[in-house]
């Protein structure tokens, strides 16, 4: 009798139990499509803003390379050859970009240029020297406002005032797709130049020397005294209370937001020791600063994940403990601690506020080539592009959004294959 | 009758604030095979980690008294623990292989104490380690692979050859069989009479079978005291105290 009641209750119990696991699986499916959606819809905000980025728009001028105007002759050397006057080519070839312009028209044809267009037509007589006293047809890259207008990106349906190009320079550019005079092609700027008040010759070239050159810093500052600092703690360290307070503390600075380290970076590095500001050198260091603990907390979590059956197994053959570390539990702790070090790098990659503090904000028109020259870093850099005004910026700092996104994929990607590479060994 | 190869005195042994073992006094001969048996708990594995100091790995552990190997004290701050440890291997519960090839796992304590000067030797060494521990016919043509990929037996007998490569005099096994199959067991226990031959053993087991077949001296263990130590045939057929006795006979433990 009171077995069957058991069973009864058992069974009774067990719809709800059976239901319960039912509803707990729909609740955790449901909460990984939600992010799975949102993340899919950030992906595709980035990308339908930012493709376009890759492409420029480039415009078919004649060029007149007449000797008289470049004030050159066709034996002048290479030296006068770079003093020719290629601004009057230019002006010239704008007057006759279109039959019969007025004073005030060819004033705004000039504006459907880029402002490189001058060092275009120059170049292209350096390469090719040979085209003196000859007509040319050069592709030289168009305004930003045209770029924009094409890709549609601005509208051209808004009041004159409110347009970048009013309504004659709209007949014109309509004029020039009529005659297959502008086409787009591969922003080869985006990626060879560094940044610049004009859109469409705005690269990220300098931004991204400049994460790779502080990126470097980090590493070579961090890797060794994280790998020295969590050895010493885990394997060799009396247990007492200052050894406590250490650890504690390392975990409370993993904690710290990161513009208070660059508010030291600002008072210590630069006003105290007086290195050179806006450079990957006090950017490293304020960063390594930054992801130190996060990277020792690593790797201590790998030391102590080494079974401590290895270490005891080197000491009882009559290993030294220094040799019993560095012989045996390093060595297996390597994949752990490599992946502790680049999602640190990861997390420097990304971090804004502590560059700002150190005067990485600056505007930077070139590619840094070195530790301490002034440069800019990808994520300060996508901050400048979103503040900037210009709408040819926007798409750029979608661009420069995804080159950032695929530079952590890229790092994530050899963390992932160095755990897997070394671990596999045995 | 041999000599006594070590004589502990009046071992005490704190974890902390609680003591683990109660005043241990022994005299283990050389080239005997002496067991320690006695319920889970009872000191045993701690007495034979105070031999080579691997309890100064534990941070709470205390140690007093005396131990002498070949008359030299070992319980005091003076003590080269290194060269202790290459004179006294250990062999441990689980099979612990370095994740390196069956090679360095034998060639590493030569290596790091500099008991070889050339490839040749060192070799020699490694291959001679891997016969006495009845091994080298197993694995001669793979001697490149990991040590991990051998059977748990086959890592217990690595482990052996690891700690005969230092050529040290005494072997201290804490439950070298705990892990192992009836076989594997088999295998170890006749490799253990062998080496009784140059080696002072010295076994910590559950098993009393296993220490009646491979011990000439039993000491029984209970709640951190040495109860009674004698002949193993003594112990098990007409031990003096009634503990020894229910124990033995599976009254507790």
């Amino acid at each position: 009798m009171n077995n069957s009641i058991a069973k009864e209750k058992i069974v009774s119990l067990r719809k709800k139990r059976s239901l319960e696991d039912m509803r707990f699986k729909y609740y955790g499916f449901t909460a990984m499509c939600l992010s799975l959606a949102v993340l899919v819809f950030l992906l595709y905000t980035i990308f339908s803003k930012g493709y376009t980025a890759f492409q420029k728009t480039i415009v078919l001028l004649e060029v007149d390379y007449n000797q008289e105007v470049l004030k050159l002759t066709p034996d002048s050397s290479d030296e006068d050859k770079e003093k020719g006057k290629f601004f009057r080519v230019k002006k010239q070839a704008i007057e006759n970009f279109f039959p019969d312009l007025s004073k005030s028209d060819i004033k705004l044809v000039k504006k459907l240029f880029s402002i490189n267009v001058d060092k275009e037509i120059k170049d292209y007589f350096l390469d090719n020297p040979e085209v003196i006293n000859t007509k040319q047809q050069i592709w030289v890259t168009a305004h930003s406002d045209v770029d924009q207008l094409l890709k549609g990106n601005s509208r051209r349906d808004v009041p004159e005032d409110r347009r970048k190009l009013n309504d004659i320079q709209l007949s014109y550019v309509d004029q020039l797709v009529e005659e297959n005079r502008v086409k787009q092609v591969f922003n080869n700027f985006f990626f060879t130049k560094a940044d610049s008040r004009h859109p469409e010759i705005a690269g990220v070239a300098g931004s991204f020397m400049g994460s790779l050159f502080t990126l470097f810093t980090v590493f070579i500052l961090s890797f060794p005294i994280a790998i020295g600092a969590s050895v010493y703690l885990e394997e060799f360290a009396p247990k007492n209370r200052i050894t406590e307070l250490i650890e504690v503390n390392i975990s409370n600075l993993a904690a710290v937001p990161s513009i208070v380290f660059g508010l030291l970076g600002l008072g210590v590095l630069l006003n105290v020791f007086g290195l050179p500001r806006s450079t990957p050198l006090v950017g490293g260091s304020v960063l390594a600063l930054m992801t130190l603990p996060t990277i020792i907390i690593a790797c201590r979590a790998s030391l102590k994940a080494v079974p401590p059956s290895i270490k005891e197994g080197a000491l009882a053959v009559g290993a030294t403990k220094t040799q019993a570390v560095f012989h045996h539990v390093v060595p297996l702790a390597l994949p752990g601690t490599l992946t502790g070090t680049i999602i640190g790098l990861a997390q420097a990659l990304g971090e804004t506020a502590p560059l700002i503090m150190i005067g990485m904000i600056a505007f930077i028109p070139n590619i840094p080539t070195g530790l301490t020259e002034p440069s800019a870093a990808l994520p300060v850099q996508i901050y400048l592009w979103v503040e900037s005004a210009e709408r040819g910026f926007q798409e750029k700092s979608a661009a420069a959004i995804m080159v950032i996104l695929i530079f952590l994929f890229m790092m994530n990607a050899i963390a992932v294959f160095l755990r897997n590479r070394f671990e596999r060994k045995w | 009758m041999s000599n006594s190869k070590i004589l502990a005195n009046g071992v005490d042994v704190y974890y902390g604030s609680k003591q683990a073992l109660f005043g241990i006094s022994m005299d283990i001969k050389e080239k005997e095979v002496t067991a320690l048996i006695g319920p889970s708990g009872c000191g045993k594995s701690t007495f034979l980690r105070c031999i080579n100091r691997m309890n100064d790995l534990i941070e709470i552990c205390k140690v007093s008294g005396s131990i002498k190997v070949d008359n030299e004290e070992i319980i005091s701050e003076k003590t080269d623990v290194v060269s202790l440890r290459s004179k006294i291997g250990m062999v441990f519960q689980k099979p612990n292989p370095f994740p390196k090839s069956i090679f360095d796992n034998v060639a590493y304590g030569p290596t790091i104490h500099g008991l070889v000067d050339s490839k040749n030797e060192l070799e020699e060494i490694v291959h001679s380690s891997l016969k006495k521990a009845g091994l080298f016919d197993e694995v001669k043509d793979r001697l490149n692979e990991p040590g991990t990929s051998l059977s748990g037996g086959q890592q217990q007998r690595l482990c052996i050859a690891r700690a005969i490569a230092v050529n040290p005099e005494i072997i201290l096994m804490d439950e070298p069989c705990s892990a192992l199959d009836p076989i594997a067991t088999a295998i170890i226990e006749e490799l253990i009479d062998e080496l009784r031959l140059n080696y002072t053993i010295i076994i910590v087991t559950h098993s009393m079978q296993q220490a009646a077949r491979v011990s000439q001296k039993t000491c029984f263990f209970h709640l951190g005291e040495l109860i009674e130590t004698g002949e193993t045939n003594k112990i098990f057929t007409n031990p003096d105290n009634t503990k020894t006795q229910d124990y033995i006979t599976g009254r507790f433990g």
